[in-house]
């Protein structure tokens, strides 16, 4: 009877120690970017585009944040267009165990685990192929791919969710496959598609190896798919290693906004999702 | 000719057999009870009926089930138009992901119906015909998953008539309700049953004499014995079927 009291006691702690840290390195991690990037941003950076030389030590991130933005919500739409249709087409209930269907599971999760910056040479050979320079359009097909998956899997996992009973409830009026995959599966999943979708997001803009060679960098903002774009993870990644400190408070700043785009996403998500869940049934 | 016909009709879950050669006609507009233990093939039959069955995944059917004459496991029917003729109710509610008002339009929507006019009338009238409109009328645009489950039942009793089935089939449909609800649906079903042919599976056997004109009496994946309720329940004729009516198996 001691000693189950003793090994309750004993994995209750471990249980807060593995919260522990797992919280603290987020507050940490935040509050190193807070700290350093809220003292560092100044209104006018978030408007203004860099001046001042190769490092840029005067002017703002605009240049990063209308680029991340140019970037990522087309990659993202993208991403959706193809996965959506995909997933419904993973969902077995007609195929059973069909192994096309397990061999395109396994390759997206693969290329989930593929680093980005594969996806970056990959986007380079194709852009190379197509007789592009680094541009906007590279970017965006370099960032689709890398949140293909993950939007592919979001989606396919909320889907295969949905009870079997339901479709059955549909398929029992008449509907069609493709009615009950469109009206009432993709319905049901309408809160975790919203997920998926975000999750994606938040990879492609957060995401900076894929861009390296494909959407290259600028001080301006491209006027054209085919001009170069910047990015808030490359303007962080170049300014971090400038010479002069000016510049490195400001690539804080950049990790600060990227920061706060990230959460301001994820908060509205939340409450969106919230809001589509109260007409799904369980 | 019986409206639905069962011949000789066997099915596997992979290498198991569930249903060994059955063979049954159901009789038009009556109530008929599929009773049994649980295991014995009841849901199963329920399902090869409307060919939803083809969804569960290693399912194999031999075989005929005849709807109107016609073979529906034949190479030229119209599954769409089969599923339109044999309404369903599930063993536990399953309300769409959309409005009450949607859930019974869901149907006739995909059957073609367009106009607003027509669909507000074929909502009001299902919904009165499972007892359901009066409660629901001022609130017809909700989520239907808010309603309670007696509730999203009956709205799913009037997306299954919404449609026109000849047939209604039931699986347990009372299993996941409360005494009232479940009589509400009773009651209905007899009311429905100058209509529709309704077959319901139930492991309720005091249900099954509430309600059954007609009885199929199934065991370990067998047909042992159908009939008139009244001689099913008072005098049947295999010894399996009186242990079970009189509560030995179960």
């Amino acid at each position: 009877m001691r000693w189950r009291r003793i090994e309750e006691r004993v994995f209750g702690v471990l249980m807060l120690l593995a919260t522990a840290v797992v919280v603290g390195s987020l507050v940490w991690i935040a509050g190193v970017i807070v700290y350093r990037g809220a003292g560092a941003l100044k209104l006018s950076m978030l408007v203004q585009l860099p001046r001042g030389g190769a490092y840029g030590r005067e002017g703002g991130i605009l240049n990063g944040i209308v680029g991340s933005v140019l970037l990522s919500l087309p990659a993202t739409i993208l991403a959706g267009m193809v996965a959506l249709p995909a997933c419904i087409i993973l969902q077995d209930e007609h195929a059973g165990r069909n192994p096309f269907i397990r061999s395109a599971r396994l390759s997206l999760d693969v290329l989930w685990g593929v680093p980005s910056i594969v996806y970056g040479a990959f986007g380079y050979i194709l852009m190379v192929y197509m007789g592009l320079r680094a541009s906007l359009l590279a970017g965006i097909v370099a960032i689709t791919f890398v949140q293909l998956p993950i939007v592919a899997r979001a989606i396919d996992e909320v889907m295969r969710t949905v009870p079997l009973e339901l479709k059955e409830a549909a398929f029992a009026t008449g509907a069609t496959r493709f009615e009950v995959a469109t009206r009432v599966v993709v319905r049901q999943s309408l809160p975790g598609i919203l997920t998926g979708l975000l999750l994606g997001f938040g990879r492609g803009i957060g995401d900076a190896a894929a861009l390296l060679f494909t959407a290259g960098y600028t001080d301006g903002i491209p006027a054209s798919l085919t001009e170069p774009a910047a990015s808030l993870p490359l303007t962080v990644f170049y300014l971090l290693g400038a010479p002069y400190p000016e510049a490195r408070a400001k690539a804080y700043a950049a990790a600060f906004v990227l920061l706060a785009i990230v959460l301001v996403v994820s908060v509205v998500s939340r409450l969106a999702t919230a809001k589509l869940r109260r007409s799904t049934v369980i | 000719m019986p409206h639905v016909q069962v011949r000789d009709l066997s099915v596997w879950y992979g290498n198991a057999q569930v249903l060994k050669a059955v063979n049954v006609d159901i009789p038009d507009k009556q109530i008929t009870c599929i009773i049994g233990p649980s295991g014995c093939g009841k849901t199963t039959l329920l399902k090869s009926l409307n060919r939803l069955l083809e969804l569960t995944p290693a399912a194999r059917v031999q075989g005929k089930v005849l709807v109107d004459g016609e073979d529906i496991y034949g190479n030229h029917v119209d599954v769409v138009s089969l599923r339109k003729k044999m309404g369903l109710l599930s063993q536990k509610p399953q309300p769409l992901p959309m409005s009450i008002y949607e859930n019974v339009a869901f149907g006739p929507k995909v059957h073609g119906v367009r106009s607003r006019k027509e669909l507000n009338g074929i909502v009001e009238r299902y919904l009165r015909e499972a007892g359901l409109y009066e409660e629901v009328k001022d609130r017809l645009h909700e989520p239907a998953a808010q309603l309670s489950v007696g509730q999203q039942q009956r709205l799913c009793l009037a997306r299954g008539l919404a449609v026109e089935p000849e047939v209604i089939l039931c699986d347990e449909p009372t299993a996941a309700l409360d005494p009232v609800s479940a009589q509400a649906i009773e009651r209905r079903f007899k009311e429905l049953s100058r209509h529709y042919t309704i077959l319901v599976v139930t492991h309720i056997l005091r249900q099954a004499k509430r309600l059954a004109d007609h009885v199929i009496f199934m065991y370990m994946g067998e047909l042992v014995e159908a009939g008139p309720a009244r001689q099913v329940f008072e005098s049947p004729s295999h010894p399996q079927t009186q242990a079970y009516v009189r509560g030995d198996i179960s």
